[in-house]
């Protein structure tokens, strides 16, 4: 594991440093992509949730399918596709020097990041918030108890950064022990070597699943952070940047608007609702803003379904979801108190 | 190449008194016209490297410089040798705090792997074939085997699954002082009082004290041939000298006894288990290599040495320590300065096992927070090509002194 980020790493900024000047040219994303024939979008290394790999070696997943949402639009399948899975260390600059061509990885948005790193966020996808998890016989209840404890953490990620934000807001004094390798911490974790592990609620939601006995341990009520996911595209492509962003909306909108992988034809050839035709390319000409197909939305939709059938199959109660309950969450649409919201289709 | 010149210079001039100076021909122009074009092709690539760089960084609108250095980073660490609070301290405090724990692990590392393995070795030799066996097995078991896995080993097989903080092992039996637990290892640690600086200068003169005794007594004995006491005297007044100025003064030190409040044990001194785990790997896997040197470098030695010594009187220890390893340094060394150089750089493994040394501090967190990918793995680089020169240019100049003892 340590090899290969480090070897990433380095490999990484020797591309800045060889990389011949001309890879930043000024040919847009979409005709690079376009004439490649595939996308390149970058995942994390596989975990139950965002992106994993199934037994043949294909990869699924919420951020897998915003991968092939976007592959979906621009080729009309979602096979033309080249899933690169890198690690946290690496995302951003990998991004900026142009191997890939978008980064659906669950990287938090946030004011540095967007700034500094040459790369634009597009749409939230996940509005994740950091969390913690303990024994359930520690007697620990609340996020507050922890002072003075030790704390297992991931290195090379933003819950770092607030789990000593969190401690000093606090006075809790928490000391972190950093690991680099998730089954190492795991380990340390479950042999008491930590008090608590932190991370995003929904990582530990799928490591709590993954550990021999799940219900002794409990994930505490406090959310210590906001962690809005959103798909990362390099800066100063606007073309591009809008398709990654309303590829997530058609996502949120068709399930707004009650179109599914299973009705999305019916409903191109009979919707009467003008917005839903709209987007659907049976009426208007938005796609032409984006230099897409006509038939871009619902090529989405027949390749990976709407946001809820996503949210389900992969973070919520579906066979391979990993069982984090959307109803009221942040997560689900906002007709229903959440803050899923799609601009329109107009 | 001067020498070769000359040569067809003199030769030439015994055939051709007359010779025209050739510039085309002539061999002193073409070597250093070959000499600046390599130069100019290297430094034209650095330059070209570094400027490619910089440009391709400014297309991709991504920032450069050190300035980072000064920003406050907002992250805690665990392990810490100097002051440090988040969002007090900068990211340049970040990077001494990975390069001291660095140098920390691998300082221990080097002492303790190179006592074991100047031990093992000896071992190896052994006429007791089940210590020369077990030597071996050490040391073949060690040597073959990826230290990396060795890391993880000791980390999650051993210093893992010790008792719990409730249940901690109290090594000092029954006087709580020296706690070992799956955190860590906890042990009081001393806290000066106001007159302990009369204890220090009593040690420090016990120390130059017995500098000049064993001088004396290597004098005296060069001369006469009379043997004198030094260790006993030494070890006399090493604890005699400090112990009684201690006691003068009142016993001015105080101890920090760590005990256990809330989750974990307060107070005192602790190491984490990563870096017992890391201390103890590393250590074993350069002592196996090292081993294989020193025995090599044992062998290496003429026994007809060893006869030598034994004919004149000398006990097999002294025969050791006085003839053979003298002359086996020479052969030890240079494996040597590469091991060190190795405990250095492998030490870097720790990151699997979070530890807070310089890669996984500096290029892995800090990295990520702020995002100054090519400096900071520029400034690592740095770090670790110092430590290594500058260990392989000590030992070179100690290798000199060991080579000038060979006839």
């Amino acid at each position: 594991m340590k090899i290969t980020t480090l070897f990433a790493s380095v490999t990484a900024v020797a591309a800045m440093t060889f990389a011949g000047a001309t890879a930043a040219s000024a040919a847009s994303t979409l005709e690079i992509v376009k004439e490649r024939g595939f996308l390149r979008c970058q995942v994390g290394t596989p975990g139950p949730g965002f992106y994993n790999l199934d037994s043949n070696g294909d990869w699924y997943g919420s951020d897998v399918s915003i991968c092939q949402a976007v592959a979906a639009a621009i080729f009309g399948s979602k096979d033309k596709l080249e899933i690169q899975s890198v690690s946290s260390q690496v995302r951003f600059t990998a991004l900026a020097n142009g191997e890939s061509d978008m980064l659906s990885r669950t990287a938090t948005w946030t004011l540095l990041r967007d700034t500094q790193l040459g790369l634009d966020f597009t749409a939230v996808n996940f509005y994740d918030g950091q969390g913690f998890m303990v024994p359930k016989d520690s007697g620990i209840t609340s996020a507050l108890d922890l002072k003075g404890a030790t704390v297992c953490v991931l290195t090379g990620t933003t819950t770092e950064l607030n789990l000593a934000d969190f401690s000093r807001a606090n006075n809790l004094d928490i000391s972190p022990v950093t690991f680099e390798d998730m089954n190492i911490r795991n380990d340390t974790y479950l042999q008491g070597g930590c008090d608590a592990q932190t991370n995003d609620k929904s990582g530990l939601a799928s490591n709590k699943a993954s550990f021999p006995n799940p219900d002794d341990h409990i994930i505490l009520p406090e959310t210590i952070s906001k962690e809005p996911l959103a798909p990362a595209v390099r800066q100063g492509d606007a073309q591009w940047f809008d398709i990654v962003k309303w590829t997530v909306y058609v996502l949120i909108n068709a399930e707004e608007n009650g179109i599914t992988q299973a009705n999305v034809e019916d409903m191109r050839a009979n919707a009467t609702s003008p917005s839903v035709r709209r987007m659907l390319g049976a009426e208007g000409n938005l796609h032409e803003g984006l230099g897409l197909s006509k038939d871009w939305a619902y090529n989405i939709i027949k390749a990976v379904g709407n946001y809820g059938e996503i949210y389900e199959a992969y973070m919520g109660g579906g066979e391979l979801g990993i069982g984090i309950g959307r109803a009221g969450s942040s997560n689900d649409l906002w007709t229903r108190g959440g803050l899923m919201y799609s601009p329109p289709f107009r | 190449m001067i020498m070769a010149v000359s040569e067809t210079d003199s030769a030439s001039a015994r055939v051709r008194p007359k010779e025209r100076f050739d510039f085309f021909h002539d061999e002193r122009v073409r070597s250093i016209f070959y000499q600046l074009l390599t130069a100019g092709t290297v430094g034209w690539l650095a330059w070209y490297l570094i400027t490619n760089t910089a440009h391709n960084l400014e297309v991709r609108g991504m920032n450069t410089g050190f300035g980072f250095l000064t920003a406050t980073a907002g992250f805690d660490t665990d392990f810490k040798l100097i002051e440090y609070e988040p969002g007090i301290g900068t990211y340049r405090r970040i990077f001494f705090i990975g390069v001291l724990n660095t140098l920390l692990i691998s300082a221990l590392a080097i002492v303790a792997s190179t006592i074991l393995g100047f031990f093992v070795g000896i071992l190896r030799l052994s006429s007791n074939w089940l210590v020369a066996r077990l030597a071996l097995a050490f040391v073949e078991i060690i040597r073959n085997t990826p230290l990396l896995m060795q890391i993880i080993f000791w980390y999650v097989a051993v210093f893992s699954i010790l008792p719990r903080v409730k249940n901690s092992i109290d090594l000092s039996g029954g006087a709580e002082v020296l706690f070992l637990n799956n955190r860590g290892l906890y042990s009081a640690s001393p806290v000066p009082g106001d007159l302990f600086w009369m204890t220090i200068t009593a040690f420090v003169a016990a120390v130059i004290g017995v500098f000049f005794l064993s001088r004396w007594a290597h004098k005296r004995q060069d001369l006469t041939g009379r043997r004198f006491p030094t260790f006993t005297a030494s070890v006399a007044l090493l604890a005699l000298v400090p112990g009684m100025v201690y006691l003068v003064t009142g016993s001015p030190l105080d101890w920090d006894i760590p005990t256990l409040q809330g989750f974990n044990f307060k107070g005192g001194f602790s190491l984490p288990p990563s870096f017992l785990a890391l201390l103890v790997a590393l250590t074993f896997y350069h002592a196996a290599h090292l081993a294989e040197a020193v025995r090599a470098g044992i062998l290496s030695v003429d026994p007809g040495q060893n006869d030598a010594a034994l004919s004149i009187g000398l006990k097999q220890n002294r025969v050791l320590v006085l003839v053979i390893i003298p002359q086996a340094m020479r052969a030890i060394v240079p494996p040597m300065i590469s091991l060190w150089m190795n405990v250095v750089k492998n030490s870097s493994l720790a990151i699997a096992i979070g530890y807070s040394d310089v890669v996984a501090l500096f290029m892995q967190t800090a990295l990520n927070q702020a995002g100054y990918a090519v400096e900071m793995v520029g400034m690592t680089m740095a770090f670790y090509m110092t430590i290594s020169l500058s260990i392989s240019g000590i030992l070179n100049i100690y290798n000199k002194r060991v080579q000038l003892v060979e006839r």
